[in-house]
């Protein structure tokens, strides 16, 4: 039982991390903290979905990148995760980028950042 | 330290760890992830594409529709920045 | 302009054409090792980004005028997708880079020349040129006057 739970002590770890994002993205009340935890939750799910493609060692075997190369007995890891990844730490940082620009927007009118001020002065 | 946000993160979290049991051990070599795409493209990569990188092989030629996608994704943020934040000079 | 002003002008001055060089590496090595179109154009943003942090917004719009700017965000996405239509014009479907006739012996070295020499250097741009007005447009006293 302790054995089964160590064994997958990673994906443990990006869970935490994406809990401490989500609670930046609903418990804050300042704009920029929201869009930083946004991107923190985004960076977790990140990992979680690389680390689905490790592979460890495999005794007489060499595990190696997935870059090709002469030899005998290699293992590639998997590329298939670090594929679909490029596309989404592109657009997270779009995604990063548009809010920014909003935000700045929203200070030109309001005068605040603070979303509970604004709350107020819209009704 | 807000109460109920932090109880709504709490039931997420222990739904995500509760779930994660089912997943392989990590850095399993007979995990599902590895054998069915994946071993085709490991195998005729270097046969087709004369690029030693099967990452970059993957990305721009047998996947290279979605690349071409993503770089309309990142031209249209520039634009929409450029929409959100330019005035006219009058 | 202080003392520590003139340190820093001279050190960035000297990184700048080896970070670009750096940056023109990753994307032309990504066959061989890691790297590709969006990590080397985010590395040549990064060093035009530097030198207008040492030197002031107007001495960087001097270097990379907003008409330059304007012209390399799309040449890009004209790039791939232009590979992409000229493979439609020699009777491939869209993005088969095998069936151009280029002058190297075998499809798979065609294919090798097209990914590595045409579409990447287009993701390059294009993430360069998007990164450097993202930068521009948020610097205070930029082109969003107020």
């Amino acid at each position: 039982m302790i054995d089964e739970i160590l064994a997958r002590y990673n994906y443990w770890i990006y869970v935490v991390l994406m809990m401490i994002g989500f609670y930046a993205v609903i418990a804050k009340s300042n704009l920029v903290k929201k869009v930083i935890g946004l991107n923190i939750f985004s960076t977790a799910i990140f990992l979680f979905y690389i680390s689905i493609g490790d592979i460890r060692d495999i005794p007489g075997k060499t595990v190696t990148e997935p870059i090709y190369m002469q030899g005998q007995n290699l293992v590639y890891v998997n590329p298939i995760p670090h594929v679909l990844i490029l596309t989404g730490i592109v657009v997270s940082v779009s995604i990063t980028a548009v809010a920014l620009a909003l935000i700045i927007k929203i200070h030109k009118e309001f005068g605040t950042i603070e979303e509970e001020k604004i709350l107020e002065m819209q009704s | 330290m807000r109460i109920l946000p932090f109880i709504i993160v709490i039931i997420t979290g222990s739904l995500l760890i509760w779930a994660g049991q089912d997943m392989p051990d990590f850095g399993d070599p007979d995990a599902p992830a590895h054998h069915h795409v994946a071993d085709w493209y490991i195998e005729n990569s270097h046969k087709d594409v004369a690029v030693e990188n099967m990452v970059t092989s993957i990305l721009a030629d047998y996947r290279g529709y979605d690349t071409f996608g993503e770089t309309t994704v990142i031209f249209t943020a520039g634009i929409a920045v450029i929409l959100i934040l330019r005035r006219r000079e009058d | 302009m202080r003392e520590e002003d003139i340190i820093i002008r001279t050190v960035i001055r000297l990184m700048v054409p080896f970070i670009q060089v750096f940056g023109l590496y990753v994307v032309f090595h990504g066959g061989v090792g890691p790297g590709g179109g969006f990590q080397g154009g985010v590395i040549m943003a990064a060093s035009i980004i530097l030198y207008v942090m040492a030197f002031g917004i107007t001495a960087g719009k001097q270097r990379l005028s907003e008409k330059v700017n304007m012209i390399l965000r799309s040449t890009g996405v004209y790039l791939y997708g232009g590979a992409g239509v000229l493979a439609l014009i020699f009777g491939g479907k869209f993005l088969d880079y095998g069936v151009i006739p280029l002058p190297l012996h075998g499809a798979s070295h065609i294919r090798a020349f097209m990914i590595d020499g045409v579409v990447e250097v287009g993701v390059a741009i294009t993430v360069m040129a998007v990164m450097v007005t993202i930068f521009f447009e948020f610097y205070p006293g930029g082109t969003s006057d107020d």
